[in-house]
């Protein structure tokens, strides 16, 4: 039988930053799939942290991962409320509608 | 096993998160807008937390097992953080009423990232940094965007969550490499892990966190938002981002660097070297082309990041001492510019080009005379104190052969000379196109004044501050 181990979990959640990372340079559309990427980022750390921490037999990075959640949550709210609060003054949330101030 | 922690270290902290939900309390149950009233406390509490601060920090401490520390380092970055944020909070006010952008929370949200900066500056494991951290950025995020129906403030507050939130998923990973191969995050423990040689993830890991403190130091090639924050964000904010987060951010890296990763200078030298000259390039070339003052601030801060890292780039007390002389000068000279920016107004209307200032010697020559002052200052022109702060950084990386580094900072240094040059040209030789308004708060006068006389100050008697950052330096390195 196949065995997963560290190696693995490790590199799906590298896979998911590089992901999460792309995410935000490469996409010209919309600033909610920047939303998306950030919370892909958060969530590859988080995966890192649990296998680290099962890896090693500690648990300090299981209380350290249900920190990022709490603050990831807040991030979240903050940054819809700012892409609201953007929405209202522009009436788009296209990236490249996010040019005002360049140089 | 758990016995209650001991608070006094974290007193000041606990004192202003204490008094800034009392202040958010108030504010929402108040039948009228008491920003005003609320401002003027906010800045008292900052006043009583540094009165605290030495007092709470006389001796290195850690407490909240492992994860809170206080020592003469994180005292004098503590008091030059509470220092910009009060002054910082007394400029808006005016502002703030001008623009009719008054709401409470805003005293209250300068508040709390104060709080998280502290918290940054003592930060003793990763979870007390990341935390610190990220009360530090989400309210700054809504700082920036504070102007809810100005579109450039929220484009400023949508660019600066997004690559904010891309440098703390950064940090995370960088803290989460760094765990799962050193076993530990506590920094006491991190400082004694890499005797014999690091594992590479560890090297990566660090790289990863020097990425995301670069970005939060705004020091190039992470420097983007930079100007587009500064440019877009309400005027008192801005002065509020150039001084107090740089300098917990700093304090942040100086700590991590020589502390948890100090056996590590060999991996991390190279990388702050090259951000320092980077920084000092960009900072001194691309200013030259700037009309809008706050965007010109920008690459200027940018470029005083770049002069800060050399002395840390040196790694020694000296080194440390440098930088926390080139932050505490820095800080008022950007208070007092900021000062003589907010008061630019023409028929009520906030002005930022530089052109604007033209004839100001004429028109108001007080303010022209201490915006001097602060241009060559930041220019470095002896004996102002921005000098002395280049100085002390110089000799430091050359002490340690640093000598490029050297040499590349005093030759950008003269590239800003000229731009510096041309504000002072532009208000004392320029004829005068629109007269900016008179009497715009007396308040603003009186910070330029106070910051103005203080560098003159230092460049006469340096002593004080030199002695009290060499202390301070010194408790780093024996802590």
């Amino acid at each position: 039988m196949f065995h997963i181990g560290l190696a693995h979990y490790l590199t799906v959640a590298a896979i998911l930053f590089t992901l999460g990372v792309a995410g935000i340079f490469l996409n010209r559309r919309n600033v909610i799939t920047i939303m998306m990427s950030i919370e892909l980022i958060l969530l590859a750390v988080n995966l890192n942290f649990v296998a680290f921490s099962h890896a090693l037999g500690d648990l300090v990075e299981a209380v350290f991962t249900m920190f990022i959640l709490t603050v990831a949550a807040a991030e979240a709210a903050i940054g819809l409320a700012i892409v609201v609060v953007f929405f209202r003054n522009r009436g788009t949330i296209a990236v490249e509608e996010i040019n005002q101030m360049k140089g | 096993m758990s016995e209650f922690p001991n608070l006094v270290p974290a007193l000041p902290e606990l004192f202003m998160a204490g008094s800034a939900l009392v202040l958010l309390l108030v504010g929402v149950f108040a039948k009228k807008d008491l920003t005003a009233g609320l401002s003027a406390l906010a800045v008292f509490v900052m006043i009583v937390a540094c009165a605290l601060v030495p007092a709470a920090g006389a001796a290195h401490a850690v407490t909240f097992s492992g994860l809170f520390v206080v020592d003469g380092f994180t005292v004098f970055t503590k008091l030059l953080v509470l220092v910009a944020a009060a002054f910082a909070l007394a400029m808006s006010v005016n502002w703030l009423h001008k623009e009719r952008a008054e709401r409470f929370e805003y005293p209250v949200l300068v508040l709390f990232a104060t709080i998280g900066m502290m918290m940054m500056i003592s930060a003793n494991n990763m979870i007390s940094l990341y935390l610190g951290l990220e009360l530090q950025s989400l309210s700054l995020y809504v700082l920036a965007a504070f102007q809810r129906d100005n579109a450039k403030a929220s484009e400023a507050g949508l660019k600066y969550f997004i690559l904010g939130s891309l440098a703390s998923g950064m940090l995370l990973y960088g803290a989460s490499l760094v765990y799962g191969f050193a076993g530990s995050i506590g920094f006491d423990d991190l400082a004694h892990a890499f005797a014999h040689g690091a594992p590479i993830g560890v090297v990566v890991g660090v790289v990863f966190i020097l990425t995301a403190m670069a970005f939060k130091i705004s020091a190039v090639p992470f420097h983007m938002w930079t100007p587009d924050v500064y440019e877009g964000a309400p005027t008192p904010v801005t002065s509020f981002f150039a001084v107090a987060p740089k300098v917990a951010a700093f304090s942040l890296l100086v700590r991590l660097l020589i502390g948890p990763f100090g056996e590590l200078v060999q991996q991390w030298q190279q990388v702050v070297i090259f951000i320092s000259i980077a920084s000092m390039l960009i900072g001194a070339f691309a200013a030259i082309n700037q009309k809008n003052i706050k965007r010109l601030m920008a690459y200027s801060s940018i470029g005083h990041v770049g002069y800060a890292l050399m002395g840390l780039a040196a790694g020694d007390e000296a080194g440390i001492r440098g930088v926390l002389i080139y932050l505490s000068i820095y800080l008022f000279m950007n208070v007092g510019t900021f000062a003589v920016i907010l008061s630019m107004r023409h028929k009520g209307r906030a002005m930022e080009n530089i052109s604007d200032l033209a004839g100001l010697s004429k028109t108001h020559p007080a303010m022209a005379l201490w915006m001097m002052v602060f241009m060559f200052s930041m220019a470095g022109v002896p004996p102002l104190a921005g000098f002395w702060g280049k100085f002390y950084v110089f000799m430091a990386a050359i002490d340690k052969g640093l000598i490029t580094l050297a040499i590349i900072g005093v030759l950008t240094s003269v590239v800003g000379a000229f731009y510096y040059l041309r504000i002072i040209k532009v208000m004392y030789f320029d004829e005068t196109v629109e007269v900016l308004d008179r009497g715009v708060g007396a308040g603003l006068g009186v910070i330029m004044a106070v910051n103005a006389l203080l560098i003159l100050a230092f460049s006469f008697v340096p002593m004080p501050l030199i002695s009290s950052a060499g202390a301070a330096a010194a408790a780093l390195f024996r802590g």
